[in-house]
């Protein structure tokens, strides 16, 4: 019999005391977001796949010295290029990626010296194909500047 | 057609399509309600404020393949939704909305409310039972030893009630309450009982079986989805499914007006009879009483966790049945003395 009055009351407190808290969200705004419709902004530092940077004319800033594809573990980045009649440098013609071997581990980032690669903000990657993984970041940088 | 008939229809075509929209719109409300408890916007995307989502569900519930497992007890299993919501059903024609608003005013009301309410309980035995489901067995038997638990203090306040008003009418034990929120059986001051200090906590007892009677969280041991899947509708899809949701919202509302009644003055104006609209004794007061009951469901329903099945029990025989039955006592004494 002992406590069995003192367990009635404290249960009962302890039940309105439970109450109360989610009485003071209830009338508060909701915390989330619908998210189709909206979405919190990604974190400038998020890892992303990379993504070339272009200069003010919307030109890559890769000098295609292929340190980047060099530096790569995974073999992820293939480079095509050319080099114009009477032109020292070499232009850049395609830049893919193979997201689908890349792990994100930043070497190609680190080993640029020409501040032409930079990992995106791109998080919204879901497909059944392994084909929508292989990026080609040429097209993008394009797609970016339009 | 007579007039008589007429009326019958009309009656039991309101009576069904109140049942059915409360069933609906309740659905509705208890996860706008989750969500606003839980800081989400809950339903939003179909029509404004999600308020298309009831019909939509509905369609899709009805469009679904009725499924009836192999080894099943066939008709048994057919008419175990039936049986959990005609029972609500015909609990709403004694329910005493105003003073004229009743389908069929019975002497013996709450009688029938009660003995319609266990059938309810019956209905998830034998669908659990029927189901060739082991989780669904265990969970007809957890509802049935939950009812059984609940029912008798559910039905001993009910009779402290009755003995106060000297009636198993609920329209005139609504009646006594008219004078006003000090009327109200809440309170413990009543005109034959003189000072009855149990009579709020007999409210609260009352309420606490009502949430345990339509098996709702935290006493919703009979379908804990964490342990038993779904219990005992696990085997019942589409409508089968569809019935058994709208017995219970339906038994929420049963639950609450019998609240009300009992309790709450039933369709009476706090402020006593003014004279003018909003303010006199009708319908709205009703309506306003059991959606607040209905709220408060809601609101203990997202707010704890579910108990065990010992704790469940516990709480009643240990503590709900002996302070009704202290209470059923006290008022009989009080009753002699004034």
């Amino acid at each position: 019999m002992s406590g069995y009055f003192s367990d009635l009351f404290l249960g009962a407190k302890s039940l309105l005391d439970g109450m109360w808290v989610t009485l003071k969200e209830f009338p508060k705004r909701p915390v989330t977001l619908s998210y189709p419709h909206e979405s919190v902004p990604m974190y400038r530092r998020f890892r992303g796949h990379i993504e070339l940077i272009g200069n003010e004319e919307g030109a890559p800033n890769c000098v295609v010295c292929g340190m980047c594809e060099r530096a790569c573990p995974s073999n992820c980045i293939s480079i095509t290029s050319v080099k114009p009649e009477g032109s020292k440098k070499k232009v850049l013609t395609g830049y893919t990626l193979d997201f689908t071997t890349c792990s994100l581990c930043g070497s190609c980032v680190e080993s640029c010296n020409f501040n032409a690669v930079r990992f995106s903000n791109e998080y919204n990657l879901a497909s059944t194909r392994k084909e929508d993984f292989i990026f080609d970041l040429l097209a993008r940088l394009k797609e970016q500047n339009q | 057609m007579s007039l008589t008939l007429f009326n019958v229809i009309l009656a039991v075509v309101i009576a069904i399509s109140f049942v059915g929209l409360n069933a609906a719109y309740l659905v509705w409300a208890e996860r706008k309600g989750a969500g606003l408890f839980q800081r989400r916007p809950g339903p939003m995307e179909n029509g404004l404020w999600g308020l298309l989502q009831p019909p939509i569900d509905g369609v899709k519930l009805m469009t679904k393949q009725l499924l009836i497992p192999g080894g099943v007890d066939k008709a048994v299993f057919i008419t175990a939704p039936v049986l959990a919501m005609f029972p609500a059903l015909v609990s709403f024609v004694t329910i005493p909305f105003s003073d004229n608003i009743i389908a069929h005013p019975i002497d013996v009301g709450v009688l029938l409310i009660f003995a319609f309410a266990a059938l309810g309980s019956m209905s998830l035995l034998v669908a659990g039972w029927s189901s060739r489901n082991k989780y669904s067995m265990i969970s007809s038997i957890r509802a049935v030893s939950q009812a059984v638990a609940y029912e008798i203090p559910l039905m001993i306040t009910t009779i402290t009630v009755v003995m106060i008003s000297g009636s198993l009418n609920l329209t005139d034990i609504a009646a006594r309450q008219l004078d006003g929120i000090w009327a109200w059986h809440i309170w413990p001051f009543q005109d034959d009982v003189g000072f009855n200090l149990l009579m709020p906590i007999s409210f609260l007892v009352l309420f606490v079986c009502s949430v345990a009677e339509t098996n709702r969280a935290p006493f919703d041991l009979g379908e804990a989805e964490s342990e038993l899947v779904a219990g005992f509708h696990t085997e019942y899809s589409s409508m089968g499914f569809g019935l058994f949701f709208m017995g219970e919202y339906a038994n929420i509302v049963i639950g609450a007006s019998l609240t009300t009644v009992l309790f709450l003055g039933g369709w009476s104006c706090p402020f006593g009879d003014l004279g003018f609209f909003p303010l006199t004794h009708n319908v709205g007061w009703f309506l306003l009483k059991i959606y607040l009951i209905i709220f408060v469901f809601i609101w203990i329903r997202w707010t704890f966790p579910r108990t065990t099945i010992y704790g469940l029990l516990n709480l009643s025989w240990k503590y709900l049945i002996p302070i009704s039955l202290f209470n059923l006592l006290l008022t009989a004494a009080l009753l002699k003395v004034f």
